[in-house]
């Protein structure tokens, strides 16, 4: 399978075969550069890990073929179950509305999401997963490239490439060797996971506990996986003795208070953890790009971390495929820092929200949750107060240099610049498919026709524009009426969806991004000119 | 949407978290004395706000209800 050599150079060295690094890579052959991938494991580590993916990872999973089977494999929930005590104060759906091809979550896994993604990595020709591949030392070159020296049983060899994706996980191997830190806080409180494979199946839906009987008034979280797995996740408190919480016995013993005594179960994977919410300060280094964990750590709750990371790579890997097949300037590699440092801001502001509610540290924060959970029985409004966790949700790049301002005329409806694109039912002739599935790996132009007499005449104008802006590659026409004679570049929204979402006129366009956020939209078909406008401003011209 | 439903069943707040979080951190390194003596304010303050004597009273007999001494 090795179709780089040892002496060859990569375009991009991806360090760490994590869900974040294998997707960077697998993004990276999407856009056909030539990828190397090492890991210092040797196989996949057969811990659960990371399990929760959101509707965000799962559409950008989508665009290189594999949201099917995770959607197929995964656990799919809407709900969300919030106990104070053994008492249910009350529920969420996450998923209100119908229309979308990924659900809002799935539990998955991460040695699933591991292996799906390195089977879809061996369809293409240029990627090569070298696996038992330690990166022991990284420099710059003088014409800053990235130096990197690899071992391998007991050999030692070098790489030289023109960008890293630093993927190496919370421990960093390439941010220890470049002397970089990651600041923030660190929380003292220390948590237990335990993934329980048990004898039967258990309703899809997240339960949390504040304060529940069976765990010493700690909190406590339920999640179902695939193949019968639930993950626990206990708060133990700050100073436990790790030797002491990860007895097996102990262990057992906490899980029966959960679980009751008729549940057989396994104990599939034990671990203990604290966490710290912090990130680099730049996670642009020159040729080198930190992604997920690597350059940002947050607490689990919220699933903010893996997905956190899906989406800084997604940000990342056609900006750096842009500059080295010549079609941007590098002043776009700049826009990364710009646009997923607010992003990683955003994501450590609501853990350590999260993290703040769950363990009150004075007083009044313990008097006020306790008005919170009172109120909360009768009335409604001090639900939101509770938080259990906010989960990921796509950033929007609203204000990045990259986007231009929106159109006055949408009144702020539909998907604002900076925001990625809503999915929508649409057919193609008498073929249901999904708008997700239509929007190529490249910049797109999304126009939506009312009347047969624009329908008529916006190919030619999109044709025009197409063959004038050198990356935007396709373009796609949303009508709200079954169209004769059309091309199959026509997608007819049957169920008005697509129009809604996007708050569309006849003659309203969209400029989407490779990474499927909106770059600039019209409410009326914009002059060429404009259009061009936007397009340069999106790739830093 | 009627009276009750503003008054005690949807979140009127733009942000309920960052709200919250303001609320909690502005007793940080407080004694409970001088934490007590924060709400109090605080409470005068938002009452100013809400203005309406009929509304004030319907919301000390709310909170009042849940503490459930009435």
């Amino acid at each position: 399978m090795e179709k780089l050599s040892f002496g060859q150079k990569p375009k991009v060295l991806v360090v760490g075969a994590g869900p974040i690094g294998l997707a960077a890579a697998l993004e990276f052959s999407n856009f056909e550069i030539q990828t190397l991938v090492v890991d210092e494991l040797s196989e996949i580590n057969r811990a659960s890990k990371a399990i929760c993916w959101s509707q965000r990872s799962l559409e950008i999973l989508n665009r290189v073929g594999l949201a099917e089977q995770f959607i197929k494999k995964g656990s799919t929930w809407k709900k969300g179950r919030v106990f104070k005590a053994e008492e249910e104060i009350y529920n969420f759906n996450l998923q209100v509305e119908a229309g979308f091809k990924a659900p809002a979550f799935i539990n998955l896994q991460q040695y699933y999401v591991e292996q799906f993604l390195i089977d879809k990595l061996k369809e293409f020709e240029y990627p090569v997963l070298r696996r038992g591949h330690k990166v022991v030392d990284i420099s710059l070159t003088k014409d800053n490239r990235a130096l990197v020296q690899i071992e391998h049983d007991q050999d030692m060899y070098k790489v030289i490439a023109d960008y890293v994706v630093a993927a190496d996980g919370v421990r960093s191997t390439i941010r220890k060797a470049l002397e970089l830190e990651m600041q923030g806080n660190y929380f003292d409180e220390q948590f237990l996971i335990v993934d329980v494979k048990v004898n039967r199946s258990f309703p899809l839906e997240r339960k949390f506990w504040f304060q529940p009987k069976f765990h010493d008034g700690q909190s406590a979280l339920l999640h179902v996986q695939p193949d019968n797995i639930l993950r626990i996740d206990l708060q133990l408190g700050p100073n436990m003795d790790p030797e002491l919480e990860l007895d097996e016995e102990r262990v057992r013993a906490r899980v029966n208070k959960i679980l009751g005594s008729d549940v057989d179960y396994k104990l599939e994977w034990i671990s203990l953890y604290s966490f710290s919410c912090k990130r680099m300060q730049r996670f642009r280094h020159g040729p080198i790009f930190f992604v997920g964990d690597a350059a940002h750590a947050v607490s689990p709750f919220g699933a903010r971390g893996g997905n956190g990371g899906i989406q800084d790579i997604d940000n990342l890997v056609w900006k750096v495929s842009s500059v080295i097949k010549g079609k941007a300037s590098r002043a776009l590699l700049d826009t990364y820092d710009e646009e997923r440092i607010p992003a990683a801001d955003e994501n450590l502001l609501n853990s350590a929200r999260s993290t703040g509610f769950m363990t009150p540290k004075t007083q009044a924060s313990v008097d006020f949750r306790e008005a919170v959970f009172e109120l909360s029985k009768t009335m409604p409004f001090a639900r939101d107060f509770i938080n259990s966790g906010r989960l990921s949700q796509p950033y929007k790049y609203i204000g990045s240099s990259l986007v231009s301002e929106d159109d006055i005329s949408f009144c702020s409806d539909g998907i604002l610049p900076g925001q990625s694109i809503l999915d929508a039912p649409i057919f193609i002739g008498r073929n249901q498919t999904w708008l997700i599935d239509q929007i190529a790996n490249a910049f797109s132009l999304v126009a939506f026709v009312d009347e047969e007499k624009t329908a008529l005449s916006i190919p030619e104008y999109l044709d025009e524009v197409c063959g004038q802006l050198d990356l935007v590659e396709q373009y796609l026409v949303v009508t709200s009426k079954r169209l004769n004679g059309t091309s199959k570049k026509f997608l007819y929204d049957a169920t008005g969806l697509a129009f809604e979402r996007w708050a569309a006129y006849d003659g309203t366009i969209y400029l989407v991004r490779p990474d499927h956020h909106i770059a600039a939209r019209w409410k009326e078909t914009p002059t060429i000119l404009e259009l061009k406008q936007a397009y340069r401003k999106s790739i830093s011209l | 949407m009627n009276a009750d439903d503003y008054l005690t069943q949807i979140n009127n707040i733009t942000d309920p978290d960052q709200f919250y979080e303001d609320l909690i951190q502005a007793h940080d390194g407080l004694s409970a004395n001088q934490s007590q003596q924060l709400n109090s304010r605080i409470i005068l303050l938002m009452a100013n706000q809400i203005a309406d004597n009929r509304r004030l009273k319907e919301l000390i007999t709310l909170a009042k209800m849940s503490l459930d001494v009435t």
